[in-house]
């Protein structure tokens, strides 16, 4: 038995102790809990601005499609757009309260027990509202939802947004409507399985007095078909207007400054600003403030074409046409590197046909498939603030375009011509050479990367003889690479396969593209500038850089013509209207020709005779009498 | 008394008899009347009611099915239709445009005088070149080019009642076409030798509600296109290669009848059915309302500069003028000319001239201003006519009548164009009713270019000073941001 005394004594000697270290530990684990706070909320998956990009991620077959549907990132959006589909759905619930309001509800039973029942009108919404939301993330990767837009023309923010708010009633009632219908056909074949878990876990009973809603007779309830419609709505139209205030807000133009006074603002300057390559938006909103002001401001003009103080370089001038003329030469690069693969998979096409037909009339039809174009989904960089754009040898602007090369439907052609090339190699400098690549034969059987090292370059004569296998490979190889040959081809043949890996039409030239509305303000700011440079540059600033700015345009405007030659590249997407998801990606390839096409005249119209005066090849100065003339 | 002479530079005169023109009696939308369809199901016809007619046309479907459907379903699909109908009718009593069928509204709205009745429906100087398009009556385009042999013709199964062609500035091929469904932007290749263009060559342009397209402006930098449609309010602005709009909408107004786009890409006149003109500023899309006192904007058109407008209003028969500076501020439009009726003594013996205002064309330079006068179809003696006036922008606003321009006798003016850079003075190209085109050239010293090597103008044959009524009536402006 223990007094009272001895009870004090306890408490005084053990007891406080204890608590006091308990404490002290407590205060120890303070700071790394708080770290593991710190890391756990720095790490944000939903972060919208990792999510929204400027440049669309066009998938460019079946199965890419999928792999972006898979991507462990797109599952968690899908499961964090349920929960909060059901949060809302809850909220709509208890609003529209009634037979809705709450998951249980007392019943009778036949002996006289009162218990708690399954409201199922209550489960239904809540589900409801999940498969909403997991459709609607569904939905947004396949339309591109994350993919921002700048429009054609400037608005004040209040003005677009009501300019765009009947579209966005309009498109969240449909798109309501079609959820809901899925839904319910879901719920009628699978709605027992999260009804019974449900009852099973919260030791619910199923009411007897009703119909069971996964039959026909309970689902024809129009009353609940209506709020299951109008608490769908109420959620996309939630979020479709945050996505629309996300846009307008985002492109909103932004001027910049062309020169400072003060050397610390100079980083924030436009010939600085648009060299950067960090994020994405701010290079593209730089770029859309120099169409802007080449078009319409004649003071900031005049900036761009003064003279430094000390030293009277065009710094202003150089930065900016200097910028502008590396976007438009990439661009070149890169439309000039396609059309040589696709060259060289029609001349192999046409060799192949000729000396094994018989070989290839098995696998024609399974052309496309073995095509060394790309089928991998083509990597434009997903978030414009996370990835940069240019790095190094190889051209970030570029990288959009540059093919997988460890995806096993990769030919050799395309690894090598992807490959950066030494110095030493005979295909320096030649690679893009079409004559060269054509010699090579379609590849799948020789996969002879030496010719990529370029350490034993390969004479021209064994080339075209590489079907012959120059060197004898060991039998066992030989045995191997059969066996590959065999397992392709018969893969090759099975329809699924194909379906999934067939490239979907003119999504490559769509991914080629996809940046393309900063060439088109490249475009227009240069075209405008130098139009304007006719009677605003006292200097003379623009006329030491008109001869390469013609010729940059006049090279690209060429490989656009080629590239439009191609089948799939000028055939127009049908155009989708009552749809969120900005479709005009689809179509920039097209205004990119047309404005192309336009700035060349701008300056020819402008200039007229006196670009008999500046310094040109003959065969461009040839192509800019075509444009003298409006013969274009 | 045509005055027409040729020098160096001379562009075809066309003439399309309006017998040589094969014209289709077209009055249905379609050819379903021809077949038989009864044999359908009740459900195929109502889809088919709905694709074709929307919901009006599937309630017209079920309440003209009669023994198939239940009597309380035809009944109250009636009653909707009925009850549509009023709501559709009051919406009319407040804008009577909405009422009339398309082809009215494009005849009661297009800068043509007599439109329905017109050969020649539209014409259209290409920007750069000397090649011009002219819309016919049988719904065909055709392209002459006086360096090419070829005169292709433009023919579109959506293509009908076209109210307006225009080319692209900044551009070789591309042709904008409003008619009466929708907007077409054909790609006429200068270089092929092809008569008949497929219609492949022609992209269509349409938004639900935006029909018959009555008027069209592009942008003088080529990039934008705007387009008009007195049913729609709203105005859509098209970046054409993209096909994507972006439509403006503004309440007040009823429709968008008339736009045009000033030379220096700064402004676009937008008129409305109503007595309510807006003018739009091109950089961040805000408009200025300008309400009229009597009837609507009928017309209207920029100095060369950007900086005066000049425009007519229905039922009046004076000329106002708008200045815009960059000074903000309420400004008032002040009429610049009165052309109420006038006697004229000519050598033939007197004739009345004036009264309301068809259109409006400026030259290019801004020194010559032809004004087509509609006359009065009831008098014989008071047919239409053009008024030339000669005017200067700057230093201060001139305008001086300078003479008139009459075809052969019993051809009325229809429609009129300046040619856009005509070297020697300026050249009106004038679209007659019977289906001719001439050009008629007016020679003279530019006082802003001066050029040297070129005589005087040719005297013209009526030039009668007359002062001119500087009455001062003014409008008001309201600004909207």
């Amino acid at each position: 038995m223990f007094s009272a005394e001895q009870g004090c004594w306890f408490i005084r000697k053990v007891i406080c102790w204890r608590a006091a270290a308990s404490i002290a530990w407590a205060v120890l684990l303070l700071p790394p809990s708080t770290a593991i706070f710190v890391i756990l909320s720095k790490f944000s998956v939903l972060h919208p601005i990792q999510t929204i990009s400027v440049i669309p991620t066009i998938a460019c077959s079946k199965i890419a499609l999928f792999g972006q549907l898979l991507h462990p990132r797109q599952l968690v959006n899908s499961l964090v757009h349920c929960i909060m589909g059901m949060i809302v759905a809850w909220c709509s619930a208890v609003t529209i309260g009634f037979r809705y309001e709450t998951l249980g509800h007392p019943c009778a039973q036949t002996d006289g027990y009162h218990q708690m029942c399954l409201n199922e009108y209550h489960l239904i919404l809540l589900l409801g509202g999940a498969f909403v939301g997991f459709s609607h993330s569904l939905l947004g990767v396949i339309h591109n939802m994350n993919y921002v837009s700048f429009h054609t023309v400037q608005q004040y923010k209040y003005l677009r947004f009501k300019g765009c708010l009947p579209l966005v009633v309009k498109c969240s009632a449909t798109q309501a409507l079609y959820s809901v219908r899925n839904f319910i056909v879901v719920y009628y074949f699978l709605g027992y399985i999260p009804r019974t878990w449900i009852c099973k876990t919260l030791n619910l009973h199923l009411g007897s007095s009703a119909h069971p809603l996964d039959s026909i007779a309970g689902l024809l309830d129009l009353s609940l078909l209506y709020h299951l419609w109008i608490s769908a709505t109420f959620l996309l139209f939630t979020w479709y207007i945050t996505l629309l205030l996300f846009r307008i807000f985002l492109t909103e133009g932004y001027s910049f400054p062309v020169q400072s006074s003060f050397t610390e603002d100079a980083d924030h300057c436009l010939p600085k600003v648009l060299t950067e390559k960090q994020p994405m938006i701010l290079k593209f909103l730089a770029l859309q403030d120099l169409a802007l002001l080449s078009q319409h401001s004649p003071l900031r003009r005049c900036e761009v074409f003064s003279l430094s103080q000390p030293g009277g370089h065009p710094h202003n001038w150089n930065a900016i046409s200097k910028e502008c003329l590396s976007l438009l030469a990439d661009l070149t690069q890169r439309l000039v590197a396609y059309h040589d693969t696709v060259a060289t998979n029609g001349r192999a096409k046409s060799l192949s046909s000729g000396s094994e037909r018989k070989t290839s009339s098995e696998t024609s039809g399974t052309e496309d498939f073995m095509s060394p174009r790309p089928t991998a989904l083509m990597k434009t960089p997903a978030s414009v603030f996370t990835r940069s754009i240019a790095g190094g040898q190889q051209s970030p602007l570029t990288a959009p375009f540059t093919p997988d090369l460890d995806s096993p439907f990769m030919s050799p052609a395309l690894r090598r011509l992807a490959a950066p090339v030494e110095q030493g190699s005979p295909w320096y400098g030649t690679v893009q050479s079409p004559h060269i690549m054509r010699r090579v034969p379609k590849l799948w059987s020789t996969s002879t990367d030496s010719q990529v090292n370029g350490s034993s370059p390969p004479s021209p004569a064994s080339v075209p003889s590489d079907k012959q296998e120059p060197s004898k490979p060991s039998f066992l190889a030989q045995f191997l690479q059969n066996r590959r040959e065999q397992v392709k081809n018969f893969l090759a043949k099975r329809v699924l396969i194909v379906y999934l890996f067939n490239k979907l039409p003119e999504a490559s030239s769509q991914a080629l593209f996809a940046d393309s509305q900063a060439h088109i303000w490249a475009l227009e700011g240069l075209s405008y500038l130098v139009q304007a440079s006719f009677s605003e540059d006292q200097f003379g600033v623009v006329q030491t850089t008109l001869p390469s700015i013609l010729s940059c345009m006049l090279v690209l405007q060429e490989a656009v013509d080629r590239h439009f030659k191609l089948p799939h590249a000028s055939s127009k997407p049908v155009r989708s209207t009552s749809s969120m998801g900005d479709s005009t990606y689809k179509t920039l390839r097209f205004a990119l020709r047309a404005t192309l096409k336009t700035a060349i005249y701008r300056i020819t119209t402008t200039f007229g005779d006196h670009l008999n005066a500046v310094q040109l090849s003959a065969e461009h100065r040839k192509r800019l009498q075509q444009f003298l003339e409006y013969k274009e | 008394k045509e005055m027409y002479q040729s020098l160096d530079f001379s562009p075809p005169s066309l003439s399309f008899p309006r017998e040589s023109l094969k014209l289709h009696s077209r009055t249905e939308n379609s050819s379903k009347a021809a077949f038989l369809d009864h044999s359908e199901t009740l459900w195929m016809r109502s889809a088919a009611a709905w694709r074709d007619g929307g919901l009006t046309g599937l309630l017209n479907e079920i309440t003209n099915s009669h023994p198939e459907v239940p009597k309380w379903l035809s009944m109250s699909s009636g009653c909707i239709l009925a009850l549509l109908q009023w709501v559709s009718s009051f919406h009319g009593s407040l804008f009577p445009h909405l009422t009339l069928s398309s082809e009215d509204m494009i005849a009661e709205f297009s800068q043509v005088l007599n439109w329905s009745d017109c050969v020649v429906r539209a014409f259209a100087w290409h920007p750069h070149t000397d090649k011009f398009a002219v819309a016919l009556l049988d719904d065909s385009i055709k392209i002459y080019n006086p360096k090419s042999a070829t005169t292709p013709t433009l023919k579109h199964r959506l293509q009908r009642n076209v109210a307006v062609v225009q080319w692209k500035p900044l551009c070789a091929s591309a042709l904008a076409v409003g008619c009466q469904n929708c907007l077409l932007v054909w790609h006429v290749d200068p270089c092929s030798l092809s008569t008949r263009p497929s219609a492949g060559c022609a992209h269509v342009l349409s938004h639900p509600g935006h029909a018959p397209v009555t008027s069209i402006a592009w942008s003088p930098s080529g990039s934008l296109l705007v387009s008009a449609s007195p049913m729609d309010t709203a105005m859509m602005v098209w970046d054409v290669a993209a096909e994507s709009c972006v439509p403006l909408q503004r309440v007040g107004g009823g429709g968008v009848t008339f736009l045009s786009w000033s030379p220096d890409g700064s402004h676009v006149l937008a008129s409305t059915p109503s007595a309510l003109f807006r003018v739009w500023e091109t950089r961040m899309w805000t408009c200025e309302r300008w309400p009229c006192i009597k009837g609507r904007c009928q017309s209207g058109c920029w100095s060369p500069d950007g900086s005066r407008l000049l425009f007519t209003v229905q039922d009046e028969a004076v000329i106002y003028s708008l200045t815009f500076t960059n000074t903000p501020g309420p400004h008032a439009a002040v009429v610049v000319a009165d052309l109420s009726e006038t006697t004229f003594s000519t050598p033939d013996g007197d004739i009345i001239v004036g009264g309301e205002i068809q259109s409006l064309a400026w030259d290019p330079r801004g020194e010559r201003l032809a004004v087509l006068l509609k006359g009065d179809p009831r008098a014989a003696d008071r047919s239409p006519i053009i008024a030339v006036f000669k005017t200067r922008v700057s230093p201060i606003f001139e305008l001086l009548p300078c003479g008139f321009v009459q075809g052969e006798p019993g051809a009325e003016p229809r429609l009129m164009q300046f040619h856009p850079n005509f070297r020697h003075g300026a050249l009106l190209t004038v679209c007659w009713s019977s289906g001719r085109i001439t050009h008629v050239p007016f020679y003279f010293l530019s006082a802003s270019i001066p050029r040297l090597g070129l005589s005087g103008s040719p005297t013209l044959p009526h030039v009668q000073e007359r002062p001119a009524d500087f009455a001062n009536q003014s409008l008001f402006t309201e600004f909207i941001s």
